[in-house]
């Protein structure tokens, strides 16, 4: 198909596109290549961030590296070496794609349209869409926000259902798109919108690293259920049974409270913050019955 | 690699509501060009204006000019654009910085301040090197006639600097296009934003850009082709900058 080549000849120009290249289980080239790499965000409080010393840390780290230690097993090879490779969300997509990572360790909700692209383990958090606002507003709902000027991060599921709320609800609120969420708590923060529409896990994280926390309330309201997934290449069936099996055992075991714990109710690194957030009724179903469904049915 | 391609994505409709993804890339372009050619406009303007106050010649004048140009050339883009957005409102008065805040479109108006300045130092100094360029004779020829400022700049160097840098002015407004893609940080929806969420979306990325740099590329070159336009209607008889080297070595030039 014509079109198909021009996208491979630009694709060559850019730097990715080997369609001629043999389709090898990620197993197989963890074992050839000697190492595993994992994919973290630099922000993603507290879910995959980089502590004082640039060092990539948080909750998905922690369940990637139980999942490499069961790759570990699983290929017998107890040195193997674990890779880090800073991504962010435009360029999750693309590494994936050609191999630089083979896990994704961050805060990426997992979605039907999505998955056409790439797969997901199982869910390993269970976030709904809130927004955060001067607590001096009084604003708790939806409605609140009725002919205000609202802010979001464009790309993000959460604007999408911030959209169709405004459509259905007929709210007459004015959208704004930021480039990403640091912008939109600022915009917050510095009154060009009310309200900040976002997974309440980062809302809570950007309250907590505020100057002052005091200042700032998170909606009772909330839009939706999001499951966070790590995600892995599609098509690679035997690295995916090793991953989910790997997370099943730790959701079984228990071993996941502890993890939960350790980054959600406890102070975490580098500032010593405690995010105080338990484990929702939602996520606790997750952990009784591990799935890795993006339907958000599922969750409720 | 492993990869997914699905050009069917751009009839699909996109999950924000408004159509297509291939509609919300065109809605993207047309802030991306009302942006640009607002910008730019307003960056003609004032560069040409500051572009030719340097070359006075009054002390005063000259490094007024060369005060904003170095003031605005220095600083990137991208922290004009943050400066504009969220430090100045804060810095006026609260009246002004809250009306400021609330009007709509803020961010077009934002990028398309912060554009304009930015743009303007480049055409101020390509101008003023198109007003240097001119031999010193002409000056001089204009005051001999009796000219006074105002007319040796208006009958004489003006109109000859103007088609001088008419090729680097095409140039800079291919830059100004592409630099309208830094407006994504203050919020506005332009194509590169609107590439972005698409691929947030889709997680069809490679379809997403490719379409884009399309759009980018046939726009630049719709530029190009409306300028060489300008520059043939404009082209005074027996001058001009693409002579070939051995006529200008015949007159002597």
């Amino acid at each position: 198909m014509k079109i198909r080549h021009f996208a491979c000849v630009l694709g060559i120009s850019l730097g990715f596109c080997a369609a001629a290249q043999a389709q090898q289980g990620t197993l197989d080239r963890i074992r050839a290549g000697g190492g595993i790499t994992l994919g973290h965000r630099d922000a993603s409080i507290p879910l995959s961030y980089l502590d004082d010393r640039q060092k990539p840390i948080g909750y998905a780290m922690d369940l990637c590296l139980k999942i490499v230690d069961a790759v570990k097993e699983e290929l017998k090879m107890p040195d193997l070496r674990v890779n880090y490779q800073p991504i962010t969300p435009a360029t999750r997509i693309p590494l994936l794609a050609n191999g630089t990572i083979d896990l994704e360790c961050g805060s990426t909700t997992n979605t039907a349209d999505r998955q056409k692209q790439i797969t997901f383990t199982i869910t390993h958090f269970v976030t709904a869409n809130r927004f955060v606002s001067k607590k001096a507003g009084g604003l708790k709902t939806f409605d609140d926000l009725k002919g205000k000027t609202i802010v979001s991060t464009s790309g993000t599921t959460n604007v999408k259902q911030a959209n169709e709320l405004n459509t259905a609800r007929k709210l007459g609120i004015n959208i704004l798109n930021a480039k990403d969420h640091a912008e939109a708590f600022l915009m917050v923060d510095t009154g060009r919108a009310v309200a900040f529409v976002m997974d309440d896990i980062l809302l809570a994280g950007f309250v907590a690293n505020h100057a002052d926390p005091r200042l700032f309330t998170i909606s009772s309201e909330a839009l939706s259920v999001e499951p966070y997934g790590i995600m892995l290449r599609k098509g690679d069936p035997a690295f995916k049974k090793v991953v989910d099996e790997a997370m099943t055992k730790l959701f079984k075991s228990g071993g996941l409270t502890a993890i939960y714990e350790k980054w959600f109710m406890k102070p975490i690194p580098p500032r010593g913050i405690v995010m105080n957030i338990p484990m929702s009724d939602a996520m606790k179903r997750v952990m009784d019955n591990p799935t890795d469904s993006p339907d958000p049915g599922v969750y409720k | 690699m492993e990869y997914n391609w699905n050009w069917g994505i751009f009839l699909e409709s996109s999950p924000d509501g408004t159509g297509s993804y291939l509609y919300t890339l065109f809605l993207g372009a047309r802030w991306t060009l009302a942006a640009s050619l607002t910008a730019w406009t307003a960056a003609l303007l004032m560069g040409i204006i500051v572009g030719t106050i340097t070359t006075f010649p009054r002390r005063l004048w000259s490094a007024l000019g060369n005060a904003y140009i170095e003031f605005f050339r220095n600083i990137p883009l991208l922290v004009q654009m943050f400066l504009w957005f969220f430090v100045v409102p804060e810095i006026l008065p609260e009246s002004i910085g809250a009306w400021m805040k609330r009007m709509p479109n803020s961010s077009f108006w934002t990028a398309v301040i912060a554009l304009s300045f930015f743009t303007s130092t480049r055409v101020a100094v390509q101008f003023r090197a198109g007003i240097l360029s001119q031999a010193r004779g002409q000056m001089m020829a204009a005051q001999a006639l009796g000219m006074n400022l105002t007319q040796t700049y208006g009958h004489v160097l003006l109109p000859m600097a103007f088609r001088i840098v008419l090729p680097p002015l095409t140039s800079e407004f291919m830059n100004t296009l592409k630099n309208s893609s830094v407006a994504m940080t203050v919020g506005l929806m332009e194509l590169t934003a609107q590439t972005r969420a698409m691929q947030e979306f889709s997680f069809q990325v490679f379809e997403a850009f490719t379409v884009s740099t399309l759009i980018y590329l046939i726009i630049n070159l719709l530029i190009v082709l409306g300028m060489r336009q300008i520059e043939r209607g404009l082209a005074v008889p027996g001058f001009s900058i693409e002579r070939d080297p051995e006529a200008r070595m015949r007159e002597g030039g």
